[in-house]
């Protein structure tokens, strides 16, 4: 491991240090490329030695991200990334951990070791890269596809509800739930700079457009024309506005969310919902917006750090019970262990 | 310690006995297995060779009174060496009518019964499934044993009256009363007993004071009434010279997975989701968490399996205990740990199958799916335990593999070892083997370039701690290539590392002792090969019968995959092989596989392991 004086000297690495000498090999277009490119970029910045860097993936188009990246990684099985990445935060808490997932691998199969690595909050990087739909097997529904999808398991539709990954987040007690999209370079930057910036499990849920199988399920979210109506970008201390000329702004109408009209008279910017992370019921509601259910009103689909909350985390607690166990009781020698308290002699 | 005073002079004759099998036969909230341990442990502290076999419902409470409640545990203790806990008991303790129904079928004739006759009542009767108006003790169905009717309920409660405490608490006792007159009768010592109460219930006092005062009352009972026509006593065995403990397979497995840690100098990891029979494991080692050691109970199987790969990678020992259907789930992990060619100990404490089978009842019926039971082709060492205490070395051996040969290995025990126990000698820490760890720290291919699949002379490759500077490098479960571990799909390539892994499995071969054979002729008729935990009746019935003169032998495998390499030239050496296995005959297809040879199946599969006169009846027949 290396020391903090070796750190200190290190020359500033670069985006193309973190890049590995494998062929990245997935379809041109593919959203991935993006957020490689990103996670390439902001890295450099969290001054973390790359050897003390593990990226832990399952399987899937997501997954192979592992194989990108020159750090150390592990490209395993499907769905169990979470779980291998809870022995290895756990075996040495020093190393930065990060988890690369897809929609199918994080909340299908691996969907049970998911819902528990949340809860259980290690100091490590979950990120998801949610296209909406299988990929690597060609193009079935995902648990986060919306109902009614047609695609090669559903030819007449899915009849399904999906997941709201960042809802299912925060109900599995996530210390840290965001949402950002592949489209957006600067953005995903923030947010990945805020999940390596949290202690405790930070879940990054990314929209990454499938140009094969799922073509511009998001489009309306990242391009120009629909963005500015469709998504809101929150921001800590900030009022909810969104809008082409930043017109509409959200509040709350008692327990509910109502879209306003910040032009109309008598509406203003300091009624408005402020954004604050620290707040899970607002992100309990701000999570739930992509599923219209709010008076049958269609909101505005939210990006940004939804939630945040420092809580102890796990692989702390666990060296924290054994030196306090250490202190109290101290350390048993092997023969006291092989002996145990009741022994008898034969001469 | 307490000195116990006999005032009353007793002449009830002690009769000095070899050996004694009793069975405690209760309720499952009788305390049987209690009493039974109580027992255990005073016969272990004065010096008794012993075998025990605690057999309990899957039910924690399963309805009372009912033959599907009872929970036996059984001791069979001597002064000469003892392997088995015994076919048939001498003595049964029988605390209710469906303890006796259930037990009564193996208790040898002639033998004694002692019997709590408030379980006898028309309503214990009934549970038990008698017909009505039957009632075993009354109607002379007793007549070849000797039985000892005692009201223990009304004793206890007697005996308790005025103390103060409830109903409920003086019930509980009653299982005191009885291990107090079971000491009478093998002129065994109360001090080990009352210590470990007054410890137990160190914060109520009252309790403890009940406890020692019924357990007092249950032996003055059998000091004082003169329905006992004799005693018995058992003198210490002539076991070899040495300080020794009493110890279950579960609990050797733990301190075995403490002491591989301590002796690789690796910190241990265990990753575990609680499963009868594995989970007192998990247990026993969360509470050595100062000792380098982190368990961590898993959300399930996969995880637990998954979880441990993960430590391993990290630079630890990570290792998963289980039983057959957590084995299931964790099948596709094992296999990636086969890929990705990282040390980790699978620990499978077998029961009976398929599916959730007999949970609490054993067998040996996961040799083939610990050898094969991969997709794809995907060796890995098998190891088993051959005794509760050989647990222990069995873990040490099975942790060396894994970690000198960077390879996942499956240590198989099973249910009657893992929760029976044995007197056991144990190792100082200075008479451990050690296990040696290579941390790879330096570049190994040219231009400084690090090659993670290039291997040494055992064929193993290149163990490195994430966190090791210049040496980061990507593995995973995608076929790779041969040297640097890139991902290949060349055809070619896949060929070559199929074979190296075979390879590397086999090779382990060089790096284990020879099979011998324990007992027996060297060249001969019969020999008996065996695996796991059937050691200790081959071994009992093999010895007596070679000491009568048959041409018998016994050899035992601790070694499964692979196997040692002169195990072909031995079983050449007789003209009969008999593998007796409680499976359908799982070695025996190993074997005959391997080595071509004619093997003889001897197949149990009732949950329960061999009794040694049948193992005897099924040799001799051989040798006729």
């Amino acid at each position: 491991m290396s020391t903090t004086t070796e750190t200190d000297v290190m020359p500033k690495l670069t985006a193309k240090d973190f890049a590995s000498n494998q062929e990245v090999k997935w379809c041109p277009g593919c959203g991935d490329y993006s957020i490689l490119k990103q996670v390439q970029t902001v890295f450099p910045d969290f001054g973390i030695p790359k050897e003390d860097i593990v990226f832990i993936s399952g399987i899937g188009c997501a997954a192979r991200f592992t194989y990108y990246m020159d750090t150390y990684g592990m490209h395993s099985i499907h769905g169990r990334a979470a779980a291998i990445a809870s022995g290895v935060k756990t075996l040495n808490p020093h190393l930065s951990v990060w988890v690369v997932s897809g929609d199918g691998d994080a909340f299908s199969i691996g969907g049970n070791h998911f819902i528990h690595l949340m809860r259980k909050n290690f100091d490590l990087n979950y990120l998801v890269f949610n296209n909406q739909i299988y990929g690597l097997t060609k193009g079935q529904y995902s648990p986060t596809s919306e109902k009614g999808k047609v695609a090669k398991s559903t030819p007449y539709g899915s009849v399904e509800e999906p997941f709201n990954p960042a809802e299912l987040a925060l109900g599995a007690k996530s210390t840290f739930v965001s949402r950002s999209l592949d489209r957006d370079p600067k953005h995903m930057q923030m947010v990945l700079k805020r999940a390596n910036e949290h202690k405790g499990t930070s879940f990054v849920e990314i929209y990454q457009n499938c140009p094969v199988f799922n073509d511009g399920t998001y489009f309306a979210f990242s391009e120009k024309e629909t963005k500015k109506e469709q998504a809101i970008f929150v921001e800590q201390g900030k009022p909810l506005v969104f809008g082409a000329t930043e017109d509409k702004g959200i509040k709350f109408d008692g327990l509910h969310p109502i879209i306003v009209n910040l032009n109309e008279t008598g509406v203003s910017v300091n009624d408005l919902w402020i954004h604050d992370e620290k707040d899970k019921t607002k992100a309990s509601i701000l999570t739930r917006f992509a599923d219209n259910e709010f008076k049958g009103e269609s909101f505005p689909r939210p990006f940004g750090v939804f939630y945040q909350e420092e809580r102890s985390t796990c692989e702390e607690a666990i060296e924290n019970q054994i030196k306090e166990l250490t202190a109290r009781k101290g350390k048993p020698s092997l023969d006291k262990i092989l002996s145990g308290d009741k022994t008898w002699t034969i001469l | 310690m307490e000195i116990i005073e006999n005032n009353v002079v007793n002449h009830t004759p002690i009769i000095e006995a070899e050996s004694i099998v009793i069975r405690f036969s209760g309720d499952s909230g009788d305390g049987m297995q209690l009493t039974g341990n109580q027992f255990t442990d005073t016969a272990a502290f004065v010096g008794n060779d012993l075998s025990t076999f605690p057999d309990f419902p899957a039910e924690i409470r399963a309805p009372i009174g009912t033959t599907a409640g009872v929970s036996g545990f059984q001791v069979h203790f001597g002064s000469k060496e003892i392997f088995t806990p015994g076919d048939e008991f001498d003595v049964l303790v029988a605390m209710n009518s469906a303890a006796l129904k259930v037990d009564l079928p193996r208790l040898k004739k002639g033998g004694i019964i002692i019997t709590n006759i408030a379980g006898f009542d028309k309503k214990n009767l009934s549970l038990a499934g008698y017909a009505d108006g039957i009632n075993p003790l009354e109607d002379g169905s007793l007549n070849d044993y000797t039985v000892h009717k005692i009201d223990v309920t009304k004793l206890t409660k007697e005996c308790l009256a005025g103390t103060g405490l409830g109903m409920k608490e003086i019930e509980r006792s009653k299982n005191m009363f009885v291990l107090g007159l079971l000491f009478w009768m093998f002129d065994e010592p109360m001090d080990y007993t009352i210590t470990f109460i007054n410890e137990k219930f160190a914060k109520k006092q009252d309790i403890a004071d009940a406890n020692i005062k019924t357990l007092k009352a249950g032996w003055n009972f059998g000091d004082h009434t003169e329905i006992f026509a004799s005693r018995f006593k058992v003198s210490p065995a002539k076991l070899p010279k040495g300080t020794y403990r009493n110890i279950t397979g579960n609990h050797a497995t733990a301190i075995g997975l403490v002491a591989a840690s301590e002796i690789s100098g690796l910190p241990l990891f265990l990753g575990s989701y609680p499963i009868t029979p594995a989970s007192d494991v998990l247990h026993e080692l969360s509470k050595y968490k100062t000792s380098n050691v982190k368990t961590f109970q898993a959300e399930d199987e996969i995880a637990a399996i998954c979880s441990a790969i993960g430590a391993s990678y990290a630079g630890g020992f990570g290792v998963t205990t289980t039983s057959g259907p957590g084995m299931s789930l964790k099948t596709e992990a094992i296999g990636l740990a086969t890929i990705l060619e990282i040390p980790l100990l699978i620990v499978n404490i077998q029961r009976g199958g398929p599916s959730t089978g007999l949970p609490t009842k054993t067998e040996q019926s996961d040799l083939l799916q610990a050898m094969y039971g991969r997709h794809g082709e995907g060796p890995i060492p098998v190891i088993a335990a051959s005794s509760p205490a050989d647990c222990f070395n069995t873990i040490i051996e099975g942790s060396r593999i894994a970690i000198e040969h960077m390879t996942p290995v499956i240590v198989l025990t099973d249910g009657y070892i893992a929760n029976g126990s044995e007197p056991w000698r144990f190792p100082t820490a200075d008479q451990l083997p050690k296990i040696n760890v290579k941390f790879v720290t330096e570049a190994n291919g040219p231009d400084g370039t690090f090659l993670a699949y290039k291997r040494d002379e055992k064929l193993v490759r290149p163990w490195v701690k994430p966190g090791t500077k210049g040496l980061m490098h990507r593995i995973g479960g995608l076929e790779k290539h041969a040297d640097t571990g890139n991902v290949s799909y060349d055809a070619k390539n896949h060929g070559i590392m199929t074979e190296i892994r075979e390879a590397k499995i086999q090779r382990i071969a060089d790096y284990i002792p020879l099979a011998k054979v324990e007992c027996g002729n060297d060249k001969g008729n019969l020999l008996v090969l065996g695996w796991g935990s059937t050691d200790g009746a081959i071994k009992t019935v093999v010895h007596e019968l070679f000491k009568e003169g048959y041409d018998v032998a016994h050899l035992h495998l601790r070694y499964l995959n692979p196997f040692p390499k002169n195990l072909g030239e031995i079983l050449k050496n007789y003209t009969q092989v008999l593998v007796p296995e409680m499976n359908c005959g799982q070695l025996l297809k190993l074997v005959r596989a391997k080595y071509l040879v004619d093997a003889i199946p001897y197949n149990k599969v009732q949950g329960q392991p061999f009794t040694t006169s049948e193992l005897k009846n099924k040799i001799l027949e051989l040798l006729k």
